[in-house]
């Protein structure tokens, strides 16, 4: 019996993962409602299930792709992936004002360079702080603290060794995994809750997946202005990292 | 038609990936630059062209907020396939390096919506707020508009 329901789930992944998330947002409201009396958003709780979720199974299967990685929820991976999400995303921009976005324009291109720089400058920073005197391992891991697309696009282009690599994508994951869940902890002291901002907010944290967690939980209204400029941010990061950033980092520390 | 809607969201999403490979190659970088970005610009577009010919109908419009509507749960469902162990147990360079870059840049968003402060009054950005939010919360009344104030708060650093 149980085989027979494993069976109906593999074979109809991408159905049992709306079933599925459907599931988890209905429970997420409920808890959101009852026990912090819709202090706390829904989609906040049912993101940060969803993390909670993909640990459990990060451990379970040994995988790396979190509830994706168990057979009967590999439709999960598909609803979630990077086709789906980049699709709803550009859905989001009916909803744009676009008299406020052009307004907005300065602030989110001012965003996007400090959003590149600010994060490299730090993690090259606590790369040398750890020991690393070498440009390559230096930039890398600066590239991976602005996404964690970049990082290793980055490290590629310059020859970075498969360690370092591996720091830089984790640097880049845990701040995408932070930003989704300090993002709803955070906004109101920050300002983030108008279209502005969040057009500045998107273009300073970049990680799509991270803006688009942290905005969803935090008020859906914000989400299609922070999702425009955070989704130029890793082309921008791609093109300065293995560039102008690996060769400034080489100039100063040589080598 | 409600595929037509979904078609030019098809549409604007394969041109501006393809625009932002193109851009990739321009510049020399091995990766898409802006496409979800340009292809944004393109459905935003493509939406005032309608509406300026009054071809803008409601199987168009709910083809695209269908989609715009299934955004958070596709978001869930991206956070339930991270890879939080990896994250969770990369040590304390990764904590570190990760926590640094965000506090900094949470810092730097306080103090552009404090240099540049926007208002949250449009009707748009209310009605966008409903459609992204997928009617998540559809039992409840609507959100109480925040006061129009000048939008700073009074953040400590």
């Amino acid at each position: 019996m149980l085989h027979m329901i494993e069976h109906v789930f593999v074979e109809q992944s991408l159905v049992a993962a709306f079933a599925v998330v459907g599931a988890l947002m209905l429970f997420s409201n409920f808890a959101a409602k009852r026990l912090t009396a819709g202090r706390v958003h829904g989609s906040a709780i049912a993101i940060v299930l969803g993390l909670v979720l993909a640990y459990l199974a990060g451990l379970y299967t040994g995988g790396k792709k979190g509830v994706a990685d168990i057979p009967a929820l590999a439709g999960i991976g598909l609803m979630g992936g990077a086709m789906l999400r980049d699709f709803a995303i550009v859905a989001t921009a009916f909803e744009v004002d676009v008299a406020e976005a052009k307004r907005a324009g300065l602030v989110g291109v001012v965003a996007l360079g400090l959003g590149t720089l600010l994060p490299f400058v730090i993690g090259a920073l606590t790369a040398v702080a750890f020991g690393y005197h070498d440009a390559v391992s230096i930039t890398t891991i600066g590239a991976g603290a602005i996404t964690y697309i970049v990082g290793p696009v980055t490290g590629a282009a310059i020859g970075a060794d498969s360690t370092v690599m591996a720091l830089s994508i984790a640097t880049g994951v845990t701040k995408a995994v932070m930003v989704m869940v300090g993002t709803p902890l955070v906004a109101k002291l920050i300002g983030l809750n108008n279209p502005r901002s969040a057009m500045a907010y998107g273009g300073l944290m970049g990680t799509v997946s991270g803006v688009a967690g942290g905005l969803a939980a935090t008020d859906p209204r914000l989400v299609p202005y922070g999702a425009l400029t955070a989704t130029f941010h890793t082309g921008i990061g791609c093109l300065v990292g293995p560039s102008i950033l690996f060769l400034t980092v080489r100039a100063i520390v040589g080598g | 038609m409600i595929i037509l809607g979904v078609a030019l969201l098809a549409a604007c999403t394969l041109i501006g990936v393809f625009l932002g490979d193109l851009l990739g190659i321009a510049l020399g970088v091995k990766a898409n630059v802006g496409g979800v970005g340009l292809a944004m610009i393109l459905l935003i577009a493509a939406r005032a062209w309608l509406k300026s010919r009054g071809r803008l109908g409601k199987g168009i419009t709910l083809g695209v907020e269908f989609w715009a509507a299934l955004y958070i749960p596709i978001v869930v469902a991206m956070a339930a396939q991270q890879n939080v162990v990896a994250a969770a147990s990369g040590g304390p360079i990764v904590l570190i390096a990760a926590t640094g870059s965000l506090v900094t840049c949470f810092a730097a968003v306080a103090l552009l919506s404090r240099l540049s402060p926007g208002d949250a009054t449009s009707e748009a950005f209310e009605r966008g707020g409903s459609i992204v939010g997928g009617s998540a919360d559809d039992e409840l009344p609507a959100r109480p508009i925040p006061a129009p104030a000048p939008t700073v708060p009074a953040a400590k650093e």
